[in-house]
């Protein structure tokens, strides 16, 4: 079964999804969309390094987008507003990976595979690295589920009930960076945030409560990876760039119906 | 019973000193309010009682086993959150559908369990709030401004609520307030805050104090009076004022 590439591939972009569902969420609840993306650009540096350093990939982009990661939320709250911060640090090594990337002339690299993501390309190893990956961050967000939303809704009330704010914040930020060293195969670069926010943000109209947000999300993210890569298999479409038209097309559905009964109401 | 210490505590902001030298207790049972002008330290020396803030100096001592209830002063839910009142009220309670809906009964909120908390109005939210505080039988009840965006009917009711609750359940009540004319009539001991404690004692004893009627004027019952900061007493606050407004 997992010889056929279309089936490694689906398998692979539905290991992304879902993760990034119930990441996603928080992501979105949390206002920090840019933080996925700083995360992810940084992770173009860890990619350059890897490849220089002839190490696998996975180990070299987790690193740096761990470093990126804790970076920004150790330099928040200093003088730069956040999403200033995160400009910067973001398209800065962006532009750092790209050029360190172009020093490597000994070896034949597709940049494009890095920024749009080759999930056709996945191996079996790659396989395992994304579900390994994904079942740590799914596992790791359910074990503290409650504290993380706790902490989400407020720091004081946080404190008072005993949960410590700036550890949840470092948990969410550590699945970030394993979610963007997982999903680099996958959808590239350019496209992991939108794995993460779009799921999330399709999935809202539709949830009464938290948890039901994650899951459909998570069925979002899924049915995407799906049916995005068969109609890139049948149209000829880039894959990743494929599966997130598909989460985009829902997520305009799901707003639309959502206003209109909520309007009705 | 002490049910919290404070001893010589200082919380600083980066240059800016928020609180210096600061000593207080909260006894059971007992209802006491902490009053000062805009940034006198007051939300830090809350923060700093939850474990929020870490001091520069000082401590602060629980009794061991101390339960606290804590309402926040604005509690902001990003609309892209689904949650109900019933799930925002058990997150991190171990308690029952059943205990959920008598304390809402309680805070005069009933029937609001299956509504989502975006739903909410500005004063259904505060008693939600109160609600879930109170859920766990607190030893204690740390309230900051928590009638703020509140009608004066409403906060009245909240205030006459918080009496029920101490008279109930003989919890502690430590809360910050802006409504002078309440504090006066609820309190049992007012503290004065300016970055260092100014004065404190029964409510008739504050009143009078010199200190505290230079930080709010002579009339109590004034607003106005209370963002009024007149500069014909020495203080060291004024000090320190001037070294954060550098």
């Amino acid at each position: 079964m997992l010889d056929d590439f279309m089936m490694r591939a689906t398998l692979a972009g539905v290991g992304v999804a879902f993760a990034a569902a119930p990441l996603g969420c928080f992501v979105v609840w949390r206002r920090m969309a840019y933080f996925g993306d700083a995360t992810a650009h940084a992770a173009i540096l860890g990619v350059a390094l890897s490849l220089a350093l002839q190490m696998s990939i996975f180990p070299g982009a987790l690193i740096v987008a761990l470093i990126m990661a804790i970076a920004v939320t150790l330099l928040s709250g200093r003088g730069y507003a956040m999403d200033t911060l995160l400009g910067v640090l973001a398209h800065s090594s962006l532009a750092f990976g790209l050029v360190a990337v172009s020093f490597l002339s000994g070896i034949r690299i597709d940049l494009m595979a890095y920024l749009f993501g080759d999930i056709l390309a996945v191996s079996r190893s790659d396989l395992l690295v994304i579900w390994g990956g994904a079942a740590l961050v799914v596992a790791l967000i359910a074990w503290r589920w409650s504290q993380l939303l706790t902490a989400t809704l407020n720091e004081e009330l946080a404190y008072a009930s005993g949960v410590d704010p700036k550890r949840e914040q470092l948990i969410l930020t550590l699945s970030l960076a394993v979610t963007v060293a997982v999903a680099i195969k996958v959808v590239g670069v350019l496209l992991i945030a939108a794995m993460l926010i779009i799921p999330a943000a399709a999935a809202r109209s539709l949830a009464r409560s938290p948890e039901t947000m994650a899951m459909i999300a998570a069925a979002i993210g899924a049915f995407s990876a799906i049916a995005g890569l068969r109609a890139a298999y049948i149209f000829d479409t880039p894959a990743g760039p494929s599966i997130v038209c598909v989460t985009a097309v829902l997520f305009a559905c799901f707003s639309l119906t959502g206003w209109q009964t909520r309007r009705q109401v | 019973m002490t049910l919290i210490t404070v001893e010589n505590l200082s919380v600083r902001y980066g240059a800016n000193t928020v609180l210096r030298h600061v000593d207080m207790t909260i006894e059971f049972g007992e209802i006491v309010t902490i009053v000062g002008p805009n940034g006198s330290g007051k939300t830090s020396l809350l923060r700093a009682i939850i474990g929020a803030t870490k001091p520069v100096a000082g401590q602060v001592s629980l009794k061991p086993g101390l339960k606290i209830g804590y309402v926040p002063q604005k509690l902001h839910i990003d609309p892209t959150l689904p949650i109900s009142v019933e799930r925002f009220m058990r997150l991190t309670n171990r308690v029952s559908r059943n205990q959920c809906a008598e304390a809402l009964e309680t805070a005069g909120v009933p029937d609001l369990l299956k509504r989502q908390m975006s739903q909410l109005s500005g004063g259904q939210f505060q008693r939600v709030l109160l609600a879930r505080a109170l859920i766990n039988r607190p030893d204690v009840l740390l309230l900051d401004e928590a009638t703020q965006g509140l009608d004066q009917p409403g906060s009245a009711a909240f205030y006459r609520q918080i009496e029920d609750v101490r008279r109930e359940t003989g919890c502690a009540i430590l809360m910050i307030s802006h409504e002078l004319h309440v504090v006066m009539s609820a309190s049992d001991r007012v503290i004065c805050l300016n970055g260092h404690v100014c004065c404190e004692g029964s409510p008739a004893v504050v009143a009078s104090a010199p200190e505290y009627r230079a930080l709010f004027g002579t009339g109590t019952g004034g607003a106005l009076a209370l963002y009024r900061h007149d500069h014909d007493h020495d203080h060291d606050h004024c000090e320190h004022s001037q070294e954060a407004a550098e």
